[in-house]
């Protein structure tokens, strides 16, 4: 990474209300995606009470420093930047030691952002799950949002509350990821569908992610989907999000509604009329 | 889906889980972008209904009042059925309740004045207060 600075860095917050809906995986892999792009990439994982961004991208052993001693002075940024193995043009900064609570406000927030921003094409922000302090931090120094959810009542309410925190705020664009879609649920109506959850949430939808094993498999290796899982459908979703994010039109195909053919039309009829299989 | 579920849903009884969470989703997705707790909602239809009913005659088991939303956007949406219109001294009371009649009438229950916003169009019909 170098300090030579081209245009203004996009800052990205990732969040989603909800725990457990993908954020962190989602950060991961963008991460890595982007990377891969050639956009200097940093991701800072602002939930450093119970952090997990090392995890998914295998650098769990490599955290030497945080954004804490940054601010404190007693490192220099490039120190506490861990830089990815396979990907060099990714690098990660933790917020903080889960030991030190309560250090970080908003303030602290925007420093840091500031100083990665200088060097960085896209600073993804892995916000922490409710919406206390923790996001109030993580959302200070964002100025777009990406919101994840999933096809499931309780996601989409607190996602709903999230994007509303973001509209006070002033963050823009703020666009849609839906994960752990499920087609077969969908066409035959027993999952909120993909147009459900975008009129609900009225937010342009910038992917969707269809539920896929290998995603656990990745984390746990430690190795997020977008590094070499390149045949699974995750990873292609991944993929196309950061290329959208790039401003790439790459158009969104509802799963649900794939299927081509007249078997598969009037299979995807009966399955919708009846409900079965 | 079991089989029960299928037969149900071939006969027409039961809606798909996804379509019953959009409509449930919708509902307290309404409530939550409007801060209005059911018990303040509740109490601002009964307040509603009471107004209406001074006007005309409506069917309070099919009333409705509600919050719907749409592209982020609340609003309160009443569907009131009207059994029929009240007779022209019961509106003359009703008018002098919320203070808009030409004389006033003591006898006019004042419990049930409220602030309102909307005034009736044209003036209350003058009428024989008996």
């Amino acid at each position: 990474m170098d300090a030579v600075t081209s245009a203004p860095a996009r800052i990205i917050l990732i969040c989603s209300g909800k725990g457990g809906v993908g954020k962190t995986t989602l950060t991961a892999n963008l991460g890595i995606a982007l990377a891969r792009l050639g956009e200097r990439t940093v991701v800072l994982d602002a939930d450093f009470g119970l952090r997990n961004l090392d995890l998914l991208l295998g650098l769990e052993n490599r955290i030497v420093y945080t954004a804490q001693e940054v601010l404190a002075e007693t490192c220099r940024l490039e120190q506490a930047l861990v830089k990815h193995k396979q990907e060099p043009n990714l690098a990660l900064l933790p917020a903080g030691n889960p030991r030190m609570l309560e250090w970080l406000t908003p303030e602290d927030m925007q420093r840091i952002v500031a100083m990665v921003a200088e060097r960085a094409d896209f600073v993804l922000i892995d916000c922490p799950a409710g919406i206390e302090d923790g996001f109030k931090n993580a959302a200070a120094a964002a100025r777009e949002a990406i919101v994840i959810t999933t096809p499931e009542v309780s996601a989409v309410r607190d996602a709903d509350r999230v994007i509303g925190l973001l509209n006070t705020r002033g963050v823009a664009p703020v666009q849609l990821v839906l994960n752990r879609v499920r087609p077969r649920m969908m066409a035959s109506q027993e999952m909120l569908g993909v147009d459900d959850v975008t009129d609900i949430l009225a937010l342009p939808l910038v992917g969707l992610v269809v539920e896929d094993e290998q995603v656990i498999v990745s984390t746990n290796r430690g190795e997020p989907l977008t590094l070499n899982g390149n045949g699974s459908p995750a990873a292609k979703a991944y993929q196309n999000i950061a290329r959208r994010l790039r401003g790439e039109d790459i158009p969104l195909e509802d799963p649900s509604k794939a299927r081509k053919g007249l078997r598969a039309r009037l299979m995807n009829k009966i399955r919708k009329t009846t409900g079965l299989f | 889906m079991t089989l029960f579920d299928f037969i149900q849903r071939l006969l027409g009884r039961q809606k798909p889980s996804g379509t019953m969470a959009k409509e449930r989703l919708q509902l307290v997705l309404a409530h939550d972008r409007s801060d209005l707790n059911p018990e303040l909602l509740e109490q601002m239809r009964r307040e509603i209904l009471e107004v209406v009913q001074r006007y005309v005659e409506i069917d309070i088991e099919e009333g409705d009042v509600s919050l719907e939303t749409e592209d982020r956007v609340t609003a309160l949406v009443a569907n009131l059925p009207i059994k029929r219109a009240r007779p022209l001294p019961a509106l003359v009371a009703a008018a002098a309740a919320v203070g808009m009649a030409q004389a006033p009438d003591p006898e006019a229950p004042q419990e049930l004045a409220l602030p309102l916003a909307c005034e009736p169009e044209g003036d209350p019909s003058p009428a024989d207060p008996d």
